[in-house]
């Protein structure tokens, strides 16, 4: 399903940034469910600190969006035993760096509550974090810690790349009766950022994604989407490389099919697959680090799937396993050079 | 070299392990009747002695002194006394079962049955509790729950409604306010913290009540749980049950040497109370002052419950290899069951013959729940849930990924069965 068909069926509301867009599912949820209630550091008075709360809880007031303490395993711990109750919390972690202390509640609580109840309590619960690196975080600030959710039975790992898609599949995510680990790229918070750092930004204004209905819709969770057709070789991406993929496929004149997961798992397979079998070439591109990564479960996938049509090794664009550097970053965050390289050795292949 | 004495580690020790007998004495206890009872709406800062001190009720004679003593009424002693008699006697019975490998693992909470059978007493329909492992109790004093159910869970056959997913006594009652039990310590006192908002943001009249050992309070999400009760003033009951020992790790391993858990509470903002876990009378009361706060918006209460953990901590455990074996005999509070016989006796309500035949007239009824879960199997003889289930609720909707999982281990059992 392509995100530009599904974006004509709606009343456009206007541009939207990421974050804009990433308000107006909340603000859009709040209204009309009153069970969606809102709440993580700093999200309520001052809005967060990338302000995707911001106006909520003055419109929605303090027992619906509010503060808590500076305590991830807190805030998801909370928001198990709210779901419980029969809420529908919306929790941010403020950067993805910091859901290491919410471990146990995401993977040993959340994610098994329905399956060791058998259905008598359940955590319809968003969890909701910015990821990523290309603004100058550092090892605490630019982390993609997807695979580590990934793994885990029992929650659902979302990732969107654009405004229209990050409204869409937050309120699908809302409305989803299971826990929902909800990754924001934060790069792309405030403009399709292609990898080329070193040129201006363009905002999402002057992009398609961000024309954005002002209303409810919801994007089907475990719906990949067609972001760019193409014939030559299918590549497989999410989050901040859909952008410098196509940027890839620009530069090199390879007529990349470019499969924006979204959702990564339980993932899309079908899509994955036709288009695999149609192309015979595969990349994989992640900004996480490499080994063991989730780019590893999806070239298993393509190989069990695909492998009679493949024409190519599958060829896989990643962080290196470092830690996120500082000053390094361009030279970590796999930019369009590095994306275009694999394209050629997956058409040469 | 400097001139003063060379650094060194303290590691608590108890005072009391195998062939020497333990001096009790670290439990500071006071006589009953003494500590005093503040209003409800006291200010959290105003229970600071509480927390030191011991709410106790029934004096050595079991008669109910003090400004803790809750209003006569012999009919609900009556009924809490054969909780707890019933909890016993389950527990024991079960353990039986255990040794005979019907079940795989059991825990009984002998000598702490007071705890969760009076508390259960001091809630109202729809209260939720977050318990541990260790309060059964909850459940065997409510009337709606089939102990006949409860076995089916422990010897996960084909009745048993967890499907046999978990570990048995990890039970999940919601209708009985009784959360899914997790099995990592500590994660649910948060959880009820939680809930406790929940019903605070859509001004609901119901409260939470959430339960932790004296171990597990060294975990995090204890200290996490005391936050955010405090911080938005939740309507919740925190309940630390000191039963002195998690597994062979004595309590003052946990933070509890020369200071009490409920101390905790107030350093936090949180009225807190320590109270004599095997005194039926003094947990009804406490429980009660606690839910009335919870449910005038007065906020957290935490309260220390000291008891004694009579058995081992479960059936994988031998406790004679790090404590005295005698070491319950001499726990100065006693036991629940006998403390409460002796008061109901003394006012007239209960005698020996009464309770002797309460006492069978519970393990005839225990016998035949028994044999009833048996009918559907045990685990000894194979008649387990069908392992179809094993793949259903991990999802609402079972992913494709999953049914084509079902589908390869329904492939594979059948080629084995060929």
């Amino acid at each position: 399903m392509s995100a530009t068909n599904e974006r004509h069926r709606q009343k456009a509301g206007g541009p939207m940034t990421m974050i804009q867009a990433l308000r107006s599912a909340m603000d859009v949820m709040l209204a009309r469910d009153d069970n969606v209630v809102v709440f993580g550091q700093d999200v309520g008075y001052f809005g967060g600190v990338f302000r995707c709360t911001e106006g909520l809880q003055a419109k929605f007031g303090s027992s619906r969006v509010f503060d808590a303490p500076i305590s991830e395993g807190g805030i998801v711990g909370a928001a198990v035993g709210m779901g419980a109750y029969g809420l529908r919390p919306v929790v941010e972690i403020q950067f993805a760096d910091y859901f290491y202390p919410a471990s146990d509640q995401i993977v040993s609580e959340a994610a098994r509550l329905r399956y060791r109840s058998v259905g008598d309590f359940t955590a319809p619960i968003t969890i909701r974090m910015p990821c990523g690196g290309g603004i100058y975080g550092g090892q605490t600030h630019s982390q993609s810690p997807e695979a580590l959710f990934t793994h885990v039975c029992g929650i659902r790992t979302v990732m969107p790349s654009n405004p229209y898609d990050a409204k869409g599949l937050l309120i699908a995510a809302i409305e989803c009766d299971d826990p929902v680990i909800f990754l924001e790229p934060k790069r792309l918070y405030n403009g399709p950022f292609d990898g080329h750092h070193d040129r201006p930004l363009v905002p999402w204004s002057q992009h398609p994604a961000s024309d954005v209905p002002e209303g409810h819709y919801s994007i089907p969770l475990e719906s990949a989407a067609v972001y760019r057709p193409g014939s030559d070789l299918t590549v497989l991406a999410y989050g901040s490389m859909v952008f410098v993929c196509e940027a890839a496929a620009k530069e090199t004149g390879v007529d990349a099919e470019i499969i924006d997961l979204r959702s990564l798992w339980p993932l899309d397979l079908p899509t994955i697959v036709a288009s695999v079998k149609k192309t015979g070439r595969c990349v994989v591109v992640h900004e996480a680090t490499r080994s063991t990564g989730f780019g590893a479960e999806l070239v298993a996938l393509v190989q069990e799937h695909c492998f009679y049509h493949l024409e190519a090794p599958i060829e896989r664009v990643t962080g290196w396993d470092t830690p996120y550097p500082h000053a390094q970053e361009w030279a970590y965050f796999p930019g369009p050079a590095r994306v275009a390289a694999a394209y050629r050795r997956a058409m040469e292949g | 070299m400097s001139e003063h004495e060379r650094l060194r580690l303290h590691v608590p020790e108890p005072t009391g392990r195998p062939g020497c007998e333990t001096d009790f004495s670290y439990l500071h206890l006071s006589p009953a009747g003494e500590a005093r009872r503040p209003p409800v709406d006291v200010a959290p800062v105003e229970t600071s002695d509480l927390a030191y001190t011991l709410v106790r009720v029934l004096d050595e004679q079991g008669r109910a002194v003090g400004p803790w003593a809750p209003p006569s009424d012999p009919s609900l002693l009556v009924r809490g006394l054969r909780a707890m008699l019933k909890t016993r006697i389950f527990d024991a019975r079960m353990l039986i079962a255990q040794r005979q490998k019907k079940i795989s693992f059991y825990m009984q909470c002998l000598g702490e049955e007071a705890i969760a059978t009076a508390h259960a007493l001091a809630l109202a329909d729809g209260d939720m509790c977050f318990p541990t492992y260790r309060q059964q109790g909850l459940l065997l004093a409510r009337d709606d729950v089939p102990m006949s159910q409860l076995m089916c869970q422990l010897m996960s056959n084909e009745r048993d409604p967890l499907k046999g997913r978990q570990l048995p006594v990890m039970y999940s009652y919601k209708r009985a306010g009784f959360f899914s039990i997790s099995g990592n310590l500590a994660t649910q006192f948060i959880q009820a913290v939680g809930w406790g908002m929940a019903s605070a943001i859509k001004g609901d009249d119901k409260i939470a009540s959430a339960w932790i050992g004296d171990g597990a309070t060294a975990e995090a999400d204890f200290h996490t749980a005391l936050t955010f009760a405090h911080v938005y003033r939740a309507p919740v009951i925190l309940n630390v049950v000191n039963n002195q020992w998690a597994i062979s790790t004595f309590q003052a391993i946990a933070g509890g040497e020369a200071t009490t858990f409920a101390a905790r509470g107030v350093g936090c903002g949180i009225a807190s109370l320590r109270v004599d876990g095997n005194d039926f009378l003094a947990v009804l009361a406490a429980s009660r002052w606690a839910a009335q706060r919870a449910r005038s918006n007065l906020g957290p209460t935490l309260i220390e419950w000291i008891t004694y953990r009579a058995g081992a901590h479960s059936t994988s455990d031998d406790p004679s290899r790090y404590r005295p074996a005698d070491d319950w005999k001499k726990f100065p509070l006693g036991d629940p069951i006998a403390r409460l016989k002796q008061h109901l006796i003394g006012i007239g309500a209960w005698s020996d013959a009464q309770h002797d035949s309460a006492q069978k007239e519970i393990e005839a009824e225990v016998i035949a729940a028994q044999k009833e879960a048996e009918s559907h199997g045990t685990l000894l003889d194979g008649h387990i849930p069908p392992l179809a289930s094993m793949f259903e609720d991990v999802y609402k909707e079972m992913p494709p990924h999953l049914k084509d999982q079902l589908a390869q281990l329904e492939r594979e059992q059948q080629g084995a069965a060929g």
